[in-house]
C-alpha cells in the first residue's frame, strides 16, 4: 500500500455530512460552535437547521456549559471547535458541567495536532488525548479516516454520555470503508501478522499500514491495529496481538507522555511484558510549517514506524 | 409595591427560619462547609421553593417543571435543607451533608440528589448552564422558566458574563438570574478584593432587564420573580442585597464565615438567636 494511491478525504466533511443526517433523522439533535462554524463545519448544519445551532461567539467555556444545559433537558448536543480551544480552554467546564454528571455532550475537535501546520504551536495541541481521557465518564475517540469519522458520529450520537473525537484538518488517505457500524470501545484489526503489532490511532493508522508494506520487504510480518477509541481501551485485541506477535509499536499524531501509546504501555506493563516503542510527538510544543514537513520533523513518518519496529524485534527474548 | 396575604409571607418567615437552623446545624454537624453564603441565601431559596417554582417533588424529573440552579454551589445547605422541607427527600438525610456516601455532597451533584438540576462549584458555570436550559425549554416549546441563582463573587468570572452576553444575544426571557449581593467573598469585601459595582450598569449594559431589592425582604422577592416572569423579549437580573451569614449575630458580615464551620459553643448560641434547640 503506498499513500499516494490512496484517495485523500477530508474528516470534516464526512463528519458534517453525518451531522445532517443525524438532525434530519432526531429533533433532539443540537448543535453548538464558538465562532468557527465555518472551519469546524457546522455551519452545514447550522444552514439546514438554523433553530437548533447555537453559536456563542469566542466563548467556548460559555459554549460548554451551554451545551450541558441543553443536555440537562434531554438533547444530545455536539459542541465543536478547534481541539486546542476545545480541551485545555475548557477543562474545568467539560470536568464540571458535563463529564461530572455524565451528560451526553459530544465534543467534536477539529484541527488537533501538529498537522494544523502554518498556524504554529497555539493551534497545534498535542495534549488533548492526555486531558479528555484523563475526565472520568468520558469516552475518547481519534477515527482513522473520514469514512471511520462518519460512522463514528452516528454512533456517538447514541452513547449515553459524554464522548470526545479528534480529527485533524487536513485531508487523510481513506484506508476504511463505509461498510457497517462503529462499535466504541472496539479496535479493528486491519492486517494480520505475527512478528510485531503496530497500533494506530487517527492519522498514524495509515501510516502504520504503509510501515506494515515496507516491513514486508524486509520480510518482518506486521499486524496493524486501528485503535481509534483510546478510551475506554479494548485492551482484549492489544494484549491479544502483544502475546502473538511479542513486540508492540504505538503510533499517534500526539504527545508520547500520556498518550495513547502510554495507556497501551499501562495496560501491557501489568498483563503482557513485551518489548515496546512508542511512536508519538516529543514532549515538546510544535511550530509552523508545512503538515508533510512537521510529520518528518517530528518523527511521525512511516519509515519511523518500520524503525521502531526493527527496535522493538531486536529487543524480543532480552 | 404588590400587598402580599399576611399568612403567606408569615408561613415563608417561618420556613426560612427553619432553613438556617438547618444550615446552622448541617454544617455543624458536617464540620465544615459554607454558613455565610447559604444564609445570605434563604428568603430567596425559600421564596422560590414554597411560593415560585412551578415543582413536583413527587416527581423531580417531571420535563415541565421550572428549572432553579445554584450556581454559587458552596451555599448548597440552604438549597438542600429546601428541597428536603418541600419533600425531595428525608430531612434525615440533612445529617449526611458531607459524608461519606451521602446523596449531599460538599457542592450540589445533580445525579446523586433529587431536585438539584446542576453540578456546580467551580464557580461562574452555572448561568450558562441555565442558558442551555431555557434555549432547551425554546426548542420543546415547553412553558418552564429557568432561574440561576449566582453569588456576587461570581461576578468576577469572565464565563459570568459570557452568559451574560449570549441570553441577551438570544433574547432568552424564560431566564431569571438572582445575584446574591452579600458584598464578601472568601478573601474579604467584593470591593476590595475585585470592584464589580456598577453592577446594575454592568447587567443593563449586557441588555438585561435589571431589578434591585432587599434580599430578606420577601414581599420584594416574591413582587421581584413574580414580575420577572413578564419581561419578554429579553432576560431578568434581580440583583439581591444580602447580608452574609444573616440571621447569627457573629456570622453576619464576618468574612470568617465563608467557609468554617462553627465549635460547639457557636453552633449552640447560633441556635439559640435562631429559636431553636440545639
Amino acid at each position: 500500500m503506498n499513500l499516494n494511491d490512496l484517495k485523500l478525504e477530508s474528516q470534516r466533511t464526512y463528519w458534517a455530512k453525518a451531522l445532517v443526517e443525524l438532525g434530519r433523522e432526531r429533533q433532539d439533535i443540537v448543535v453548538v460552535s464558538a465562532d468557527l462554524s465555518t472551519s469546524v463545519k457546522t455551519s452545514v448544519f447550522a444552514e439546514e437547521f438554523p433553530e437548533r445551532h447555537f453559536n456563542v461567539g469566542i466563548a467556548e467555556q460559555n459554549m460548554m456549559s451551554i451545551a450541558a444545559g441543553l443536555a440537562a433537558c434531554g438533547k444530545t448536543v455536539f459542541a465543536s471547535t478547534f481541539a486546542a480551544f476545545g480541551t485545555g480552554r475548557v477543562y474545568d467546564q467539560i470536568r464540571q458541567s458535563i463529564a461530572y454528571p455524565k451528560l451526553p455532550v459530544n465534543i467534536i475537535a477539529t484541527h488537533a495536532g501538529i498537522t494544523v501546520g502554518g498556524d504554529g504551536a497555539t493551534h497545534q495541541i498535542v495534549e488533548d488525548v492526555a486531558l479528555m481521557r484523563a475526565l472520568p465518564n468520558m469516552t475518547v475517540i481519534v477515527p482513522a479516516d473520514a469514512p471511520e469519522t462518519y460512522k463514528v458520529i452516528k454512533a456517538v450520537a447514541d452513547h449515553k454520555g459524554p464522548v470526545y473525537v479528534r480529527m485533524g484538518r487536513a485531508d487523510v488517505p481513506t484506508i476504511t470503508t463505509d461498510k457497517g457500524k462503529f462499535k466504541i470501545g472496539k479496535a479493528s484489526v486491519l492486517r494480520d501478522g505475527e512478528d510485531v503489532s503496530l497500533i494506530g490511532t487517527g492519522i498514524m493508522v495509515s501510516r502504520c499500514l504503509m510501515a506494515a508494506n515496507i516491513l514486508e520487504k524486509h520480510k518482518i510480518s506486521a499486524r496493524v491495529i486501528d485503535l481509534s477509541t483510546i478510551k475506554p481501551l479494548d485492551t482484549k485485541t492489544i494484549i491479544k496481538a502483544a502475546r502473538e506477535t511479542g513486540g508492540v509499536v504505538t503510533a499517534e499524531e500526539h504527545s508520547v507522555v500520556v498518550g495513547m501509546g502510554s495507556e497501551v504501555a499501562m495496560c501491557l506493563t501489568e498483563t503482557a511484558h513485551v518489548p515496546m516503542k512508542r511512536v508519538g510527538i516529543p514532549d515538546v510544543f510544535g511550530q509552523s510549517g508545512d503538515s508533510d514537513e512537521l510529520m518528518e520533523e517530528y518523527g511521525l513518518t512511516a519509515e519511523d514506524i518500520v524503525e521502531a519496529a526493527h527496535d522493538v524485534i531486536s529487543r524480543k527474548g532480552r | 409595591m404588590v400587598v402580599y396575604d399576611k399568612r403567606l409571607l408569615k408561613k415563608l418567615e417561618r420556613k426560612a427560619n427553619l432553613i438556617r437552623r438547618h444550615v446552622v446545624r448541617m454544617i455543624y454537624l458536617a464540620g465544615s462547609g459554607h454558613p455565610g453564603g447559604s444564609l445570605s441565601a434563604v428568603e430567596v431559596i425559600v421564596a422560590l421553593y414554597f411560593h415560585v417554582l412551578n415543582i413536583d417533588p413527587k416527581d423531580p424529573k417531571w420535563p415541565d417543571r421550572d428549572r432553579f440552579i445554584l450556581s454559587k454551589g458552596h451555599g448548597c445547605p440552604a438549597w438542600y435543607a429546601a428541597l428536603a422541607e418541600r419533600g425531595y427527600f428525608s430531612v434525615k438525610e440533612l445529617d449526611g451533608l458531607r459524608k461519606l456516601g451521602s446523596m449531599l455532597q460538599g457542592h450540589p451533584d445533580m445525579r446523586l440528589c433529587p431536585g438539584v438540576e446542576a453540578s456546580t462549584g467551580s464557580e461562574g458555570q452555572g448561568l450558562s448552564m441555565g442558558v442551555g436550559m431555557a434555549l432547551a425549554a425554546r426548542l420543546d416549546r415547553k412553558l418552564y422558566h429557568v432561574y440561576v441563582m449566582v453569588g456576587d463573587g461570581e461576578m468576577d468570572c469572565g464565563q459570568t458574563w459570557e452568559a451574560a452576553m449570549a441570553a441577551s444575544h438570544f433574547r432568552v426571557d424564560n431566564l431569571t438570574a438572582i445575584v446574591d449581593r452579600n458584598m464578601l467573598q472568601l478573601d474579604g469585601p467584593t470591593a476590595q478584593i475585585m470592584s464589580i459595582e456598577p453592577l446594575a450598569d454592568k447587567w443593563k449594559a449586557f441588555g438585561w432587564e435589571v431589578g434591585e431589592i432587599d434580599g430578606h425582604n420577601f414581599t420584594e422577592i416574591l413582587s421581584a420573580l413574580e414580575r420577572s416572569k413578564e419581561v419578554k423579549g429579553k432576560p431578568n437580573v434581580i440583583i439581591a442585597h444580602t447580608v452574609k451569614g444573616k440571621g447569627v449575630s457573629f456570622m453576619e458580615g464576618a468574612v470568617a464565615f465563608h467557609g468554617k464551620a462553627p465549635d460547639k459553643e457557636q453552633y449552640e448560641q447560633a441556635m439559640k438567636e435562631l429559636g431553636g434547640e440545639p
